[in-house]
């Protein structure tokens, strides 16, 4: 009997050790939050979003940075995300599991967990070494192929959701492939896509490592996708590493920016998922 | 699956009588066929990127390698100094092996743990807000981990942990050399924590999906035998989807390899190898961050760096595709 009580003891011990360990995790997301308020919140003004960073003393914001980050992640979605459809589209639609699917598949998933640094030498090696200089455009494509596996997989997996009864009955209808997969397929699964390209668009807007060599960032106002252009992540990055207290402060501010906009994507696209889920 | 399935290529769908489509007019066939070249080059140009990547890496790291040949890999010194400029990726490679090789002690029972409390032990209501608060954690973008890293984290683990292990563990023979002072707070032992706690929502979420996915019928047959939750857990549950639980390890393996902002922010960034844990290190990426942007052009500096570079690809390359072949052979077989 004494076997039998040690092994419960053993089963309630583990049973209290995994309840400690899943609040310790919930508990470091929560001071990761309420660290980013504490030290981000007292420096957020409506400077901080009408002001760029090159403007004089206590005047700095980081509206340039946001407004680049807005517009490099803006147009690397317009990019990469229709592409990632596309090719997600491919794999489930037309590849199925032939050698050529495969491998895209196979890839793919290689170049979604890949380290982001890399895209970012790659960028350079394409975009910036060939034309002289640092560039939003080469941010873009540096984006671009942070979001395009995303995409990808997601579509992939949508689709595969989709009951095949209805690409079916599609079909017998007479209907061609491309009918059939745009009036049809996508439909059925857009929600979920865009789900998925919310989500890869939110992971973009946090990505500092394929910038750094791609973007590069700036003080200034810029709009010119030619020449260097701010980031609110690269801003954080060379905010945070200055002697200055208020620069530092202003870092913890564009950190607690970009982390509520990442977090509420996320909040939001789940949302979403669970709200057709449900129907 | 589908009705496609004797169409092969891009120009099948074409055929007004082939695949029993016949009432396609010759307008709607065209643009079939165009929808679906379309769609093929999509597919195509994801292996474009990343060969286009690897072929990038390979030919811009060449001169690094025809100078210092074999050396380069095995050679812990990098001096950028002019007159005797030597570049080796010995200390980087250490870096990058051991900060995350320990990252993983930390996660992989973390995660564990946390997935036997999301598919055993949670009440099942709770489960899934749990499991999307655990994944939010993913969601924070990695320059947030290493801001609180090096301006939160690292002074607690100067100021209370690092001694403490330093006094309680240092007299030890040999493992003690681990636990050397000086205490920093930043280093090697304090970045491996926060690569921890980075995996840590990905492998949890791998691994649930792994035990989820094992049948009820085997469980039940074990608690029919007077099993409790445990012994289920660790006797049919883990070692149903170990291999699936080891590729999902390998790609929070993969994952940490190539961390890089909370590694540049809190590894300290020093150029050498040191038995303690506490000590300041650099890894591949590290290294790229910091120095990337110094070098110029052409120079034997920016060739090593791209080296560097391609290095971490491979082995990334070759840790995901063993990862993505371990966990797929299991969720589909």
């Amino acid at each position: 009997m004494s076997r039998y009580k040690r092994r419960l003891f053993k089963d309630n011990a583990m049973q209290v050790v995994a309840t400690v360990l899943a609040v310790i995790a919930l508990a470091l997301l929560a001071w990761i939050l309420v660290t980013l308020f504490a030290k981000g919140a007292h420096s957020l003004s409506i400077n901080t979003f009408t002001q760029p960073m090159d403007a004089q003393g206590a005047l700095s914001g980081l509206a340039n940075a946001v407004v680049g980050s807005l517009i490099m992640v803006a147009l690397a979605t317009a990019i990469a995300a229709p592409i990632g459809v596309m090719a997600g589209t491919y794999l489930s639609e037309i590849g199925g599991n032939s050698k050529l699917a495969q491998s895209v598949r196979f890839i793919n998933d290689v170049l979604l967990s890949a380290p982001s640094i890399l895209i970012g030498l790659f960028v350079y090696n394409i975009a910036v070494k060939p034309f002289g200089g640092f560039s939003g455009i080469a941010g873009v494509i540096a984006l671009g192929i942070v979001i395009l596996p995303v995409a990808v997989r997601a579509t992939e997996d949508m689709l595969r959701l989709v009951p095949g009864s209805l690409r079916e009955a599609a079909f017998a209808l007479g209907a061609p492939q491309f009918k059939v997969i745009t009036d049809v397929m996508w439909r059925a699964a857009s929600a979920g896509i865009m789900t998925g390209v919310l989500l890869a668009l939110a992971r973009a807007a946090g990505e500092t490592a394929p910038l750094i060599f791609s973007a590069f960032g700036a003080q200034a106002w810029t709009f010119n996708l030619t020449k260097p252009m701010a980031s609110l992540p690269l801003a954080i990055y060379q905010y945070a590493q200055e002697p200055a207290q208020d620069k530092v402060d202003l870092a913890w501010t564009g950190a607690l920016i970009i982390t509520l906009g990442v977090l509420l994507l996320n909040i939001a696209s789940r949302a979403v998922i669970a709200g057709t889920g449900r129907k | 699956m589908t009705l496609e399935t004797t169409v092969d290529g891009p120009d099948g769908g074409a055929s007004p009588t082939g695949t029993g489509r016949s009432l396609t007019s010759s307008r709607g066939a065209m643009a079939d066929t165009a929808f679906r070249f379309a769609l093929y080059a999509a597919g195509i140009l994801v292996l474009v990127v990343i060969g286009a990547m690897m072929v990038q890496l390979f030919i811009g790291g060449l001169p690094a390698v025809m100078a210092f040949g074999f050396d380069f890999f095995t050679s812990t010194d990098w001096d950028p100094a002019p007159d005797h400029e030597h570049y080796g990726a010995g200390i980087m490679l250490y870096g990058t092996l051991v900060t995350s090789v320990l990252a993983l002690v930390f996660s992989v029972p973390a995660s564990l743990g946390i997935a036997f409390f999301l598919t055993e032990v949670a009440p099942i209501p709770s489960r899934k807000p749990i499991g999307i608060a655990v994944q939010l954690l993913a969601a924070v973008p990695s320059i947030i981990y290493g801001m609180w890293g090096f301006f939160i984290v690292a002074p607690i683990m100067k100021d209370y942990i690092q001694p403490l292990l330093i006094d309680g563990l240092s007299w030890l023979p040999v493992v003690g050399e681990l636990f050397a002072g000086p205490a920093k707070g930043t280093g090697v032992f304090t970045t491996s924590l926060i690569l921890a706690l980075m995996v840590l929502p990905f492998m949890t979420s791998m691994y649930v999906e792994v035990l989820e996915s094992v049948p009820g019928v085997i469980k039940e047959a074990s608690y029919g035998i007077g099993s409790t939750t445990w012994e289920v857990f660790t006797t049919v549950s883990v070692p149903y989807g170990r291999t699936a639980i080891i590729g999902a390890t390998m790609l929070g393996l993969g994952r940490a390899l190539g961390e890089t902002m909370t590694v540049a922010f809190v590894i300290g960034n020093a150029a050498r190898i040191s038995t303690s844990l506490f000590a300041s290190g650099a890894t591949i990426s590290s290294q790229l961050a910091n120095n990337f942007n110094e070098s110029r052009v052409g120079s034997l500096l920016q060739a090593s760096l791209l080296e560097l570079g391609f290095t971490l690809f491979v082995i990334s390359f070759l840790v995901l595709a063993l990862a993505r072949y371990l966990v797929r052979s299991r969720l589909q077989g």
